[in-house]
């Protein structure tokens, strides 16, 4: 029972360093902010302001996308049962990335939940596209699954590269696909609570993800709708795709890092695991971002990039590594 | 009782089961013998909802496999398939655990924990139930495999080659088990299973398969026979009776 205790402290240290990075992105920026103000009550009028419609959202947009996307990149790791899938290497992402762009040129005045819907449709066909070649297709290697989805990814943007040439888009898709916090502002980030939502929901159906991550003839053997929790959570990582997409733009790697760290530590099963990946999502995203805001001040840096760096250095070490744990 | 009614299958126009009529009886060991392609696992599957069929019908104590609810089969019937590959990282009390799904749906009570530990007793794996299956040897993860099924406290219990990767203590073991399971515990066993001579010592009922179809079908008196099995395997054969045990020896020498 030692193991459980310890475990629990463990656990506690790490809800409350993510508490403390969420407080540090709160007072990290160009206009300068003191916690001690903060805290004697001596906030002036402007730093209210700035904190409320600014600082504030950002934090959140950071804690929800960097848990949403931690639990997305699980999922889709179980349900393609591979080590090396997320949303950004499944083709999720592009389609998402799609069906924005379809919405900005038939419906542009759509409200923001039902731009993410549809770039959501979009994402969904796009996944499961991924996971019915991964049905077709003799798989000789682990690595090929993720180089797979890479290539359909590939596929739909240049198609939706295309498309947005041709109506002169093509920065609206930059802005989609590679992740900055520093637009956020009040207003503009709230379907982002939906992620977030979704991430609880995902909680939920956790051991039957973990089964379908079994594969099909045990969940069969055991009496579960296969087909179903597959659907389940293909929409789950869709949507929270679309959200992602939608408000603060891609943040590549974190459902690769981050899901793969958690379970060399403490496994695989997703009922004790996905509270840790949500914690690890959000602390490795708050860090990063805090990291872009600081390294070229008073500039910034989009955390999409910072965490591509650190991302694709670890996606190499997973590849390369010499423990055959993804295998 | 199952029930096989003129089962069919066939991929890309090769006939692999072809229309098999049987009646597996409840309580005993039955071993399903036959040479490769003979269609033992195919038939199998097929039971175990695997694997659609073309044409047939099969029922579980009556359920039509076919439109029963899946999760009240699983209650009745649990099937280990051979060369499971898992990439999740379970730790082996966790997969043992995920056979009382059909009971519990994930809400484990006592009477869960005390199935879990009892199969992981069963099967030799206590010492081992906090390990990553990941680090198991193949033999380790193959019991582990096997305890999740027993875990499922079904009437019916299918194993595909369940001594695969087994020593020959782990093998002798897990067939007394499987006896044991039958005679004590009133289940149904059912195995697909390469080594004859297992199927001669263990089993109550022997299905011979050949080329799809049921060949013969009896005890093992009956069917572990010089004549029957070299007609089955299209090899020599030679039977001796030691201590009682019928042993078919076959290495041409």
């Amino acid at each position: 029972m030692a193991g459980a205790v310890s475990r629990k402290k463990i656990y506690v240290i790490a809800c409350v360093a993510v508490v403390a990075l969420a407080v540090a992105s709160l007072f990290v920026g160009v206009a300068k902010i003191s916690l001690i103000d903060f805290l004697d009550g001596t906030v002036s009028q402007t730093d209210w302001l700035v904190l409320q419609t600014s600082r504030i959202p950002r934090t959140l947009a950071l804690v929800f996308a960097g848990t949403s996307m931690a639990v997305a990149g699980a999922i889709m790791q179980m349900l393609a049962r591979n080590k090396f899938v997320e949303p950004a290497t499944t083709g999720t992402v592009e389609a998402a990335a799609l069906g924005m762009l379809v919405v900005l040129l038939f419906a542009p005045d759509l409200p923001v939940v039902g731009k993410m819907l549809v770039a959501g449709v979009f994402a969904i066909a796009g996944t499961g596209l991924f996971l019915w070649l991964l049905t077709k297709i003799p798989l000789r290697s682990v690595v090929i699954v993720p180089l797979v989805g890479m290539m359909l990814g590939g596929v739909i943007s240049s198609f939706a590269a295309f498309i947005a040439y041709r109506f002169d888009m093509m920065q609206a898709m930059n802005v989609w696909t590679s992740g900055d916090f520093s637009t956020v502002l009040r207003g503009r980030y709230e379907v982002l609570w939906l992620a977030f939502g979704l991430a609880i929901i995902a909680y939920r159906g956790a051991d039957k993800l973990t089964m379908a991550g079994l594969g099909q003839e045990f969940s069969v053997s055991l009496g579960l709708d296969y087909r179903k929790v597959m659907t389940f959570g293909l929409v789950i990582i869709s949507l929270v795709t679309a959200s992602v997409v939608v408000s603060a733009g891609m943040i590549p790697f974190v459902g690769l890092i981050v899901p793969n760290l958690v379970s060399i530590a403490f496994g695989d099963n997703l009922k004790k695991t996905l509270p840790w990946i949500a914690l690890f999502g959000a602390a490795i995203v708050l860090v990063c971002d805090i990291v872009g805001r600081l390294i070229i001040a008073p500039f910034e840096v989009p955390v999409g990039a910072v965490l591509g760096v650190i991302g694709s250095l670890f996606f190499l070490y997973l590849v390369l590594g010499r423990n055959a744990y993804a295998r | 009782m199952i029930n096989v009614r003129n089962a069919t299958k066939s991929y890309d126009g090769t006939l692999v089961v072809d229309d098999v009529t049987l009646g597996l009886k409840r309580n005993g060991l039955t071993s399903i013998i036959g040479p490769n392609g003979a269609g033992k696992s195919t038939l199998l599957s097929m039971i175990a909802r695997l694997v659609n069929m073309d044409d047939g019908e099969i029922t579980v104590d009556g359920l039509d496999i076919a439109t029963a609810d899946s999760l009240e089969l699983a209650k009745r019937l649990a099937v280990l398939r051979q060369d499971n590959h898992i990439t999740a990282r379970l730790t082996v009390r966790d997969l043992v655990a995920f056979g009382r799904y059909p009971h519990s749906k994930g809400r484990t009570n006592e009477n869960d924990l005390e199935h879990v530990n009892r199969a992981l007793a069963y099967l030799g794996l206590t010492d081992l139930s906090g390990r990553f299956l990941d680090q198991l040897s193949g033999g380790q993860r193959q019991r582990a495999f096997v305890a999740m099924t027993l875990c499922q406290d079904t009437d019916y219990m299918l194993f595909d080659e369940p001594l695969n990767n087994l020593d020959i203590h782990h093998a002798v073991s897990m067939m007394k088990l499987f006896r044991q399971a039958a005679r004590d515990f009133g289940k149904t066993v059912v195995v697909v299973i390469h080594d004859i001579n297992f199927a001669s010592c263990y089993s109550d009922h022997i299905i011979a398969m050949k080329d799809g179809k049921v060949a013969e079908q009896g005890s093992p008196d009956q069917i572990i026979d010089a004549g029957i099995l070299a007609d089955i395997y299209n090899t020599p054969f030679q039977v001796q009776n030691i201590n009682g045990q019928m042993i078919a020896t076959y290495y041409g020498v």
